[in-house]
C-alpha cells in the first residue's frame, strides 16, 4: 500500500490497469481507446501499462472505442474505457448497446460541459444523458473514491446477478487534473479482490448462437425486465462487495449515499460529485453558528438510491438539491429524481439550486449562499441559478 | 446474399471462426438468440460498428490462442450502406491498423433493408426510393480506397465464379493483416430483376467488364482474374428497370466501363510478383 501525490486521472487510470491486469490468468485484458479532454490522461495510462495479457487499441472515433471493448467484452475479455463530454455524446449508440448486451464494462467519465459553445470544465450533463441505459452511475467526490470506486466497479459490474456496465464519474480539473494524497491499490491485492470475469453468454463455438439478432416484442419485453431486476440488485450487492473491499483493502469506499449531520437535522443539502467536499465544510462552519444543518451525499446515482434518500430526509423540514448539470426545461437533474422519490404529503420541502452550470466554480461563498436562500425561504419555487455574472 | 454466405460457408467449413455483422439483411437471416442460422458465434454489431466490434473480438482471440494451435478467424460479413457510407470510418480506421480480420462487403448498390435508397455504392443514372430521377454521381471506388491502405489483401468475388470465390477466400485465410472482399450482390426488389435471373446478371457483369474480377496485394500489385470477352454492357442494364430512365446513356457507360478496364489492366502490367 503507497500513499502517492496523484491526480483523479491518474488513480482512474491505476486502478483500471491493476483491473486489467488481475485477469491475466482468464481471458486478459481488451481496451478500445481515444483520447478527449480532460480524461485523456486516463487512456494514456492504459496505453503505457504493461499487461501480461491485454491489448490496447486505439481507434479512430469514441463510437469505436466502445465498439472494440463491446466486442472484446463479447469474446470474454475484461474491458474498460474513459470518455467526456460530447466523445460521450459520439459514443452514445454503442454505450447503450453495453447495457443491453449485458456486458461488465467499465468506463471512466470525467464530467465535461458539453458544446457548443466549446467548454473544457466541469458539468455533469454529459454522463447524465446515460442516466435510462441501464448504466449503473457513481459519482466520485475525490481521487481516493476514483481509486477505490473504480475498483468497486468491476466487482459490481461481473457480479453474475448484476452483469451490467458500470460509469466512474468525476468532475472534469477539479478532481481529474488536481493532485491529492491517495492510498494506490497494489497488483496483489487487486488480484485477490476481483475475481475472473466471467462472461457467461460469451462468443463460443461450442455453443454458437446469434448475439443481438432480430426479436419480436415478448423477447425484447423479457430482456427489458431482466435488466430493470439487475439494477435492481445493484444496492444489495454494491453493499457486499463494500464490505470485501473494506476486508481486502483496510478502508472504507464510500456507498451509495453518504450522511454528514443528518441526525438533528431541519435543513439538508443534497449534494454529489466534488461539491460535497465543499458543502461538508461549509456545514461545519455553519454548525458552528448553532445551524441544524446537515447533508446527503449522492454517489451512485442509477439506480437511484430512493429508499435511501427518503429515509434521510425524514426528518427535515426542508431539502435543498445542488446541481452542477441542468435539464433544459426542468432544472437540475438530481433535484428532480429527489422530487420524484418524495412525491405527496409529510415530504418535507425541496428546493433546487443550480451550482456550477458550465463548469463554474462553486466555492465556499456560492454554498453559504444557498443555505442562506434555503435558511430563509419558506415555500419552494423554480431552481435558483448561482454563478450568473451581473 | 445468401448465395455468397452459402459459398462462404463451404470455404470455411474447416475453419474455426466467428462473424461480426451489422445492421443489414445478413443479420436479419442470422436468426435470434439462443440459436444461430449460420453454425458459428454471430455478433450483431451497431450500423457503422462492425470493423470496430471484429477488433476486439480479435483481440481476445490474439490472447488466447486455440489449444491445439488452430486459428481463430473472425469475419465482418456488411452490405454496401453499412460499408461504402456510416461504416467508413470504422473501416477506413480498422484497415489503417491492418487488424487480423476478414471483411466482406456484399454490394447490392442500395440500402435493402430499408426498402432500395441510394448509397454511395449506386451506380450513375440508377433509380432508387430517393433517387426517383436517377443518380447523378456515380459510384464509390470501394477496392481503391482500401488499396490505398496498403492493406495486404484486397479483391472482388462473383457469385458466377464460385471457383474464383474459394480460392480467394482460402487465400484470404493464409494472410495476416486487414483482407478485404467486396462481392457483387444482386437484389432483384430493389434493382427490379428477376430472381431467377441473379446468376446470369452477375456473370453479365463479369464478362462485360463492369464488375472485373480482380485482386490488389499489398495495395500496389494488381492481378486481373477474368478477361471480359467482349459482352456489350447494354445487356447487363437492359435487364434492369433501375436502369431505364432517359438519363441512361449507354454509350458513355461503355466508354466509363472501357477506360476501367484499361486503367486496371495497366495497373497489372506494372504490378511486381516474387
Amino acid at each position: 500500500m503507497s500513499m502517492q501525490l496523484v491526480t483523479g486521472n491518474h488513480a482512474a487510470g491505476h486502478s483500471m490497469g491493476l483491473a486489467g491486469e488481475a485477469n491475466r490468468g482468464a481471458r486478459g485484458a481488451v481496451c478500445g481507446i481515444y483520447p478527449i479532454t480532460p480524461q485523456t490522461e486516463i487512456v494514456e495510462y492504459i496505453a503505457k501499462f504493461p499487461f501480461t495479457r491485454g491489448s490496447v487499441v486505439p481507434v479512430e472515433s469514441e463510437h469505436s472505442a466502445m465498439g472494440v471493448c463491446l466486442g472484446a467484452s463479447m469474446n470474454g475479455a475484461r474491458s474498460f474505457t474513459a470518455s467526456s463530454s460530447n466523445g460521450l455524446a459520439y459514443m452514445a449508440e454503442n454505450v447503450m448497446v453495453a447495457a443491453f448486451y449485458r456486458l461488465p464494462i467499465v468506463m471512466a467519465v470525467v464530467n465535461r460541459t458539453l458544446g457548443p459553445p466549446w467548454n473544457i470544465w466541469a458539468d455533469q450533463g454529459d454522463s447524465l444523458m446515460f442516466r435510462d441505459f441501464a448504466w449503473v452511475q457513481l459519482y466520485c467526490d475525490t481521487s481516493q473514491d476514483v481509486s477505490d470506486t473504480t475498483l468497486l466497479a468491476f466487482r459490481i459490474a461481473e457480479d453474475p446477478r448484476i452483469l451490467l456496465p458500470v460509469m466512474v464519474c468525476m468532475d472534469g480539473f477539479i478532481i481529474s487534473h488536481t493532485s491529492m494524497e491517495v492510498e494506490l491499490a497494489e497488483q496483489e491485492q487487486v488480484d485477490r479482490f476481483l475475481p475472473s470475469c466471467d462472461v457467461p453468454h460469451r462468443l463460443d463455438s461450442s455453443h454458437p448462437a446469434t448475439m443481438g439478432g432480430m426479436t419480436f416484442p415478448p423477447e425484447t419485453l423479457a430482456h427489458r425486465l431482466e435488466m430493470y431486476q439487475a439494477m435492481k440488485r445493484v444496492p444489495e450487492v454494491l453493499e457486499e462487495h463494500r464490505v470485501q473491499f473494506r476486508q481486502e483493502f483496510g478502508r472504507e469506499v464510500a456507498g451509495a449515499v453518504s450522511a454528514y449531520q443528518v441526525e438533528d437535522a431541519d435543513i439538508l443539502f443534497i449534494t454529489s460529485g466534488s461539491i460535497s467536499t465543499t458543502m461538508k465544510d461549509v456545514i461545519d462552519k455553519r454548525r458552528e453558528r448553532g445551524e441544524k444543518v446537515g447533508m446527503v451525499r449522492i454517489k451512485m446515482f442509477r439506480p437511484f438510491p430512493v429508499e435511501q434518500v427518503r429515509e434521510l430526509c425524514s426528518g427535515a423540514k426542508k431539502v435543498g438539491v445542488l446541481d452542477r448539470n441542468c435539464a433544459a426545461d426542468r432544472g437540475g437533474i438530481f433535484w428532480q429524481e429527489v422530487c420524484a422519490a418524495m412525491q405527496g404529503p409529510g415530504h418535507p420541502m425541496i428546493q433546487g439550486y443550480l451550482t456550477g452550470v458550465g463548469g463554474s466554480d462553486v466555492l465556499p461563498k456560492t454554498v453559504h449562499e444557498v443555505v442562506d436562500d434555503l435558511l430563509e425561504r419558506t415555500e419552494a419555487g423554480e431552481p435558483v441559478w448561482k454563478g450568473i455574472e451581473q | 446474399m445468401s448465395n455468397g454466405l452459402t459459398m462462404l460457408g463451404r470455404a470455411l467449413q474447416d475453419e474455426l471462426y466467428s462473424m461480426v455483422i451489422p445492421a443489414c439483411c445478413g443479420i436479419v437471416t442470422a436468426g435470434a438468440y439462443p440459436t444461430t442460422s449460420y453454425n458459428v458465434p454471430v455478433l450483431a454489431s451497431t450500423f457503422a460498428s462492425s470493423p470496430a466490434f471484429a477488433s476486439g473480438v480479435t483481440a481476445v482471440n490474439g490472447l488466447n490462442p486455440e489449444a491445439d494451435g488452430r486459428k481463430r478467424h473472425v469475419i465482418c460479413w456488411a452490405g454496401d450502406g453499412g460499408t461504402y457510407d456510416i461504416g467508413m470510418a470504422t473501416l477506413s480506421a480498422a484497415a489503417e491498423r491492418n487488424e487480423d480480420l476478414i471483411y466482406i462487403c456484399y454490394d447490392n448498390e442500395i440500402y435493402g433493408n430499408t426498402g432500395g435508397q441510394r448509397s454511395s455504392a449506386t451506380p450513375l443514372t440508377a433509380r432508387t426510393a430517393t433517387t426517383p430521377r436517377g443518380k447523378g454521381e456515380g459510384k464509390k471506388n470501394i477496392i481503391k480506397i482500401l488499396a490505398a491502405h496498403q492493406i495486404p489483401y484486397a479483391a472482388t468475388l462473383s457469385i458466377a465464379h464460385p471457383d474464383d470465390f474459394q480460392r480467394k477466400i482460402k487465400k484470404a485465410l493464409k494472410v495476416k493483416g486487414f483482407k478485404f472482399f467486396l462481392m457483387h450482390s444482386p437484389c432483384p426488389t430493389g434493382w427490379k430483376t428477376e430472381p431467377a435471373e441473379t446468376i446470369e446478371l452477375v456473370s453479365l457483369a463479369v464478362r462485360s467488364g463492369i464488375f472485373p474480377l480482380y485482386e490488389v496485394f499489398d495495395g500496389v500489385n494488381y492481378r486481373i482474374n477474368a478477361e471480359p470477352d467482349g459482352t456489350d454492357p447494354a445487356e447487363y442494364f437492359m435487364r434492369q428497370r433501375r436502369f431505364r430512365g432517359p438519363e441512361m446513356d449507354i454509350e458513355s457507360v461503355k466508354q466509363w466501363v472501357e477506360k476501367r478496364m484499361l486503367r486496371l489492366k495497366r495497373l497489372e502490367s506494372v504490378s511486381q510478383f516474387d
